[in-house]
């Protein structure tokens, strides 16, 4: 009846029970203030079920924040446990419950937090900056969220019920398979990955035909921002990358819950396939994190520096030859498992070719600042720490695309300084900076310059010390994911160094939490009267702070690049009579499919068949009612806009 | 790996350390630049001289398109000769005959073997010092990965399948080896002592280890390969010279069930 | 009810219009993803179709006339729902459901023989269980025959509707989706057939 669900699932060491406590007594006090508030309506209505682009991309960041706190705590857990955990002394972690954190963290931080950050960050911004009024499949763009939401639940439900998989973020077989690992961790893992990549891959679908068959009159693609570009090369990676991890871990189940043997060390299986597919899906996974991201910057660099971008066109050439390249690069991840010379000599020079566009594009946008006028507000600065820190990151990445380096690199601690220096300096940087240079438009106010400045210091000085040791401790032959190390290795005050350094980033955080509040405490202070609090150049700032729902009340005419800037220039506004704006209406079915997936998914880690195969019936039959919806639409007539446009004195 | 006592492992830092000045010449420039013009072209300089059209120079462009494609094109040759002279699996040239040692891996510990001189070790491994070691690895426990760091770089040890790694130590000395892959809740205690010493210490060291009491036969390693954590030194006379391939065939043979 | 002569291309408003060119569009979108991942699939059939470990191997356990037969009967249900699809832009409501009828007969009728020989390998003692080999095939042609079931379940969701009231705009964009679907089907068979069962005597 339940599976193999039992009484042990819920037994836990103190520091679980600790964790679990304290993330059930914070559910439960949102939900109490929430109810106080009298919101659960409001907050149905508003945001559950909404389809309206802009409230799923806050969604989408909401929930990227929530699990980058969770990912922060296992990384502090980790560091201390390291720099304790020498010669005489264990630690405080077992070895089990130290490889769940580490496993849980890079999960965490790559699915939930980057794909999170991004997504949502694409969310808000596309439509607005191509002139269109809601992304071109809504209900879809819910059910992504949900999906997302859904994986990302079971990192949490694992404190409390069952444990988490032990394999490292990547879950290689045979480790991960049925005869080293029959446990549900695995199994949580995989239905966290495979639910929110389903959710990725149908954004990318989304998202695609969005750009390509939505854009506003006049913007053809050589007029389309950077940002823009930025999302299409990734949507493209997106489309062809998420399907191979959708098949790889289905195999990976199908060998945990029929006994296949695909990937099993012995009869016939072939574990060297999962790591090969894992990885031509996770190379391109990590463009994915980091192509929007240099759309962002394409965004707001020439803003703050008061000039157009520098060399728009190789900017785009850039962008779609590391978009080409990064789907030959794979075997760089296992140069160690044997391939051979030449496959090795192929792939590593594949790699170090991605560094040029790379390259050019930060010449580009250091040559953008070039005789401009900087203004150093928040996302510029953190900007200037995307260079330092991503420069370095992407250095020593070439350094190890070189297969006779990587013998001596791969899987050091070298290894893990350079992947968080692309990801902390490029994808993680990078959010903060469009969040920030966004956070006006989604919200109506700026945010506290002053603690925004806090946080980004303290982000910096905390990366380099915690990363700049591990950079050495590769050196001297650390390993990974080690619970434990000898004295006489001379790792330990490395290892401390890096501790505090993930303290300062710690203090880094509780600056961005107390820069909010200070700012919604200043709203009215701080408050975007005019829409353009940065004097812009694309066409989200042509909209109100925060942005009506219809986004644009007239679809912009657009004749050339950087469309808001021309516009402004000329002073000339297009004033039209007002027309009838059909706008979908909200549904619940993305809510509905998240939450049968989730507990589907549940069903399945624990064996509890009869479930799974009710919830599979039951997203079946909701995408069969959603389908007889035969009025998803609403119109907004010509009146009703017309009423609320001259209500915000708004007449563009 | 900084303080290489390899052949290999020196020719690899030789590699690091090249490659690394190499690409200075391109990120020194931009940290430099990114600075210079963050201090020159801010809000409050107002000398500074704003051109808010200027986007594009082709020879800038071409600067900045044609300087790393050289540099990446010199790694490219570097990286495809040392592909090759660095690979694990090419022997190296000597005129000492090399020594072959068998490495199994398993949960959580390394077993050597030694067909050739019929002992066995686990966590110990006693080479003779500027001898090519042609090690064959393979693994009765999930991936792992085989690693002296001071002696050069690393091979997946994995279960079915053999690997090849050749590696020389040109000095006497005693150099730690671990595991560079997770395998599991022991995986931490997976390190070793390679000791190198002169051709005579190993000698003695091999007739030594063949008094040893302990033998090790499919029997003994069928004990052996139950879970252990932080195994202690162990040395056997190798009662079966073909354990290896026993082992390997192991996987070759169908399994109902796992 | 429509005249019958007028296809509901031609009084779609603005709107429909962009809603009919991208729903077609993301859905084709869709198979593109949909291809990729059966091309994982077909990756590690093709690296893992050696290891029988001695068992019975492709030459022994594929019936190719019994693949033909299957693949005779998709055709023939791929030409059918082309039909369907032709009849549907015209509005033509009889002729729609006669195709679609016509292509969920035969469609059903393969995945029955596709069923069939899955069951008489498993029957023989050759299951999922024994090998890397039978695991692969396994795997990929049971993901095939899951999106046929999908297809025809879909088939019966869609005609519903157009059996009560006719094709209306709506319909008629889901029901070239259908037939996207199936023709996609169709192209996947083929490579399945060539890869899986023509190539089983290539070493």
């Amino acid at each position: 009846m339940f599976g193999r669900l039992g009484e042990l699932a819920l037994k836990h060491d103190w520091i679980e029970y600790a964790a679990g406590l304290s993330m059930v007594l914070g559910g439960m006090g949102v939900c109490a203030w929430v109810t106080y508030q009298k919101r659960w309506k409001w907050l149905w209505k508003e945001y559950i079920t909404s389809v309206d682009h802009k409230k799923i991309g806050v969604m989408y960041i909401f929930v990227a924040v929530i699990m980058l706190v969770k990912g922060l705590i296992d990384a502090l857990m980790m560091r201390t446990q390291q720099a304790l955990s020498v010669g005489e002394s264990f630690g405080y972690l077992g070895a089990e419950h130290f490889q769940q954190i580490f496993t849980a963290h890079g999960t965490t931080m790559i699915f939930f937090v980057g794909m999170g950050a991004v997504l949502g960050i694409i969310n808000v911004i596309l439509p607005l900056q191509i002139g269109a009024r809601d992304m071109a499949f809504p209900v879809l763009n819910s059910i992504s969220f949900w999906l997302f939401t859904a994986g990302g639940l079971y990192i949490l439900i694992s404190l409390i019920i069952g444990v988490f998989a032990g394999t490292g973020w990547s879950a290689y077989p045979p480790l991960a398979g049925l005869k080293y690992n029959p446990g549900v961790g695995v199994d949580y893992w995989i239905w966290s990955v495979q639910i929110s990549g389903i959710g990725s891959l149908l954004s990318g679908i989304n998202f695609l035909v969005t750009i390509l068959k939505m854009r506003c009159p006049g913007m053809t693609f050589k007029k389309m921002p950077v940002f823009v570009w930025a999302v299409l090369a990734t949507m493209m990676l997106v489309i062809a990358a998420f399907p191979i991890l959708t098949a790889d871990i289905a195999m990976l189940t199908t060998d945990r819950l029929l006994n296949t043997k695909i990937f099993t060390a012995g009869s016939g299986g072939n574990p060297m396939m999962f790591i090969n597919l894992f990885w031509a899906w996770g190379h391109p996974e990590v463009y994915i994190l980091i192509l929007p991201i240099f759309g962002i910057f394409s965004e707001f660099v020439p803003v703050f520096s008061k000039k157009r971008l520098f060399g728009y066109t190789s900017m785009v050439w850039a962008l779609f030859g590391i978009t080409f390249v990064s789907f030959l690069v794979w075997l760089h991840h296992f140069f160690t498992m044997g391939a051979g010379a030449n496959v090795n000599a192929f792939f590593g020079i594949m790699t170090m070719i991605v560094a040029i566009p790379t390259g050019v594009k930060v010449f580009n946008w250091l040559f953008t600042m070039y005789r401009g006028r900087i203004d150093f507000k928040t996302p510029m600065l953190w900007f200037m720490g995307f260079v330092v820190i991503f420069v370095t990151g992407g250095m020593t990445g070439v350094m190890m695309s070189i297969p006779a380096i990587d013998f001596q690199m791969h899987n050091s601690l070298f290894l893990v300084a350079h992947f968080h220096s692309v990801i902390i300096g490029g994808t993680l940087f990078g959010f903060f900076g469009g969040f920030s240079y966004w956070f006006p438009k989604i919200f109506g106010f700026t945010l506290d310059e002053k603690w925004g400045a806090r946080a980004f210091w303290c982000w910096l000085i905390g990366f380099l010390l915690a990363f700049m040791p591990l950079y050495l401790l590769g050196f001297m032959g650390a390993t990974r994911r080690l619970n434990h190390y000898e004295a006489s290795n001379g790792w330990q005050p490395l290892f401390i160094v890096a501790s505090l350094g993930a303290v300062v980033i710690i203090t880094g955080v509780v600056s961005q939490c107390i820069q909010v509040y200070v700012s919604i405490k200043k709203r009215r202070e701080y408050r975007d009267a005019t829409g353009d609090p940065w004097d812009g150049r694309t066409l989200e700032w042509s909209t109100p702070s925060p942005p009506l729902f219809y986004n644009f009340a007239h679809i912009p005419e657009v004749s050339e690049r950087d469309a808001f800037w021309e516009m402004k220039q000329r002073d000339t506004w297009p004033k039209k009579p007002y027309e009838d704006i059909h706008m979908p209406k909200n549904s619940s079915v993305g809510f509905v499919i998240g939450m049968l997936s989730c507990i589907g998914g549940f069903a399945f880690v624990w064996h509890i068949f009869w479930l799974a195969i009710v919830c599979i019936c039951g997203i079946i039959l909701s995408l069969i009612i959603r389908l007889g919806n035969k009025h998803p639409h609403r119109i907004v007539t010509a009146r009703e806009v017309e009423t609320i446009e001259e209500g915000k004195g708004v007449l563009k | 790996m900084m303080e290489p006592r390899g052949l290999i492992a020196m020719k690899e830092r030789e590699l690091i350390i090249t490659a690394a000045l190499l690409m200075m010449i391109v990120v020194v420039p931009v940290l430099a630049l990114a600075m210079i013009f963050a201090g020159k072209y801010r809000k409050s300089n107002e000398k500074a001289k704003h051109e808010p059209k200027w986007e594009h120079n082709s020879i800038a462009e071409c600067c900045w398109w044609g300087v790393p494609c050289v540099i990446v094109a010199i790694l490219a040759v570097l990286a495809y000769k040392t592909s090759h002279s660095l690979n694990p699996y090419k022997p190296i040239k000597s005129d000492v005959k090399p020594i072959e040692i068998q490495v199994v891996a398993l949960d959580w510990k390394w077993l050597f073997l030694y067909p050739g001189e019929e002992v066995a070790s686990i966590n110990f491994l006693q080479v003779p010092e500027k001898t090519p070691i042609e090690f064959e690895l393979t693994s009765d426990a999930p991936m792992n990965s085989f690693w002296i760091p001071q002696l050069g770089g690393q091979i997946y040890a994995m279960p079915s399948m053999r690997t090849k790694l050749h590696l020389i130590a040109n000095r006497v000395g005693e150099y730690k080896g671990r595991s560079a892959h997770i395998s599991g809740k022991g995986f931490a205690g997976m390190h070793f002592v390679v000791r190198a010493s002169t051709r005579q210490e190993f000698d003695s060291w091999i007739q030594k280890t063949k008094k040893s009491p302990l033998t090790l036969g499919m029997e003994e390693y069928n004990a052996l390969i139950k879970p252990s954590e932080y195994h202690p030194v162990t040395t056997y006379v190798l009662t079966q010279p073909d354990l290896f391939e026993q082992i390997i065939m192991k996987y070759r043979v169908p399994t109902q069930s796992l | 009810m429509r005249d019958a002569k007028v296809s509901p291309h031609q009084v779609m408003s603005h709107t429909d219009q962009g809603e009919y060119s991208r729903t077609i569009f993301g859905f084709w979108v869709y198979l593109l993803t949909d291809f990729m991942m059966f091309a994982a699939l077909f990756a590690v059939y093709v690296v893992l179709r050696k290891n029988t470990l001695n068992g019975p191997g492709p030459k022994e356990l594929f019936d190719l006339r019994s693949a033909l037969v299957q693949t005779l009967v998709l055709l023939f249900g791929t030409f059918f729902v082309g039909m369907a699809g032709v009849y549907a832009h015209r509005n033509k409501r009889r002729k729609t459901l006669l195709y679609f009828g016509l292509t969920f007969i035969l469609n059903s009728l393969f995945l029955w023989l596709m069923v069939s020989d899955l069951r008489r390998l498993i029957e023989m003692g050759q299951t999922w269980k024994n090998s890397g080999f039978l695991s692969a095939y396994f795997t990929l042609v049971a993901t095939f025959g899951v999106h046929v079931a999908f297809a025809l379940l879909w088939t019966i969701v869609l005609l519903v509707p157009v059996l009560r009231g006719g094709i209306e705009l709506f319909s008629l964009r889901r029901l070239v989706c259908l037939r996207m679907f199936w023709q996609f089907l169709n192209i996947i068979w083929i490579f399945i057939f060539s890869i899986v069962y023509l190539l089983r005597g290539i070493p």
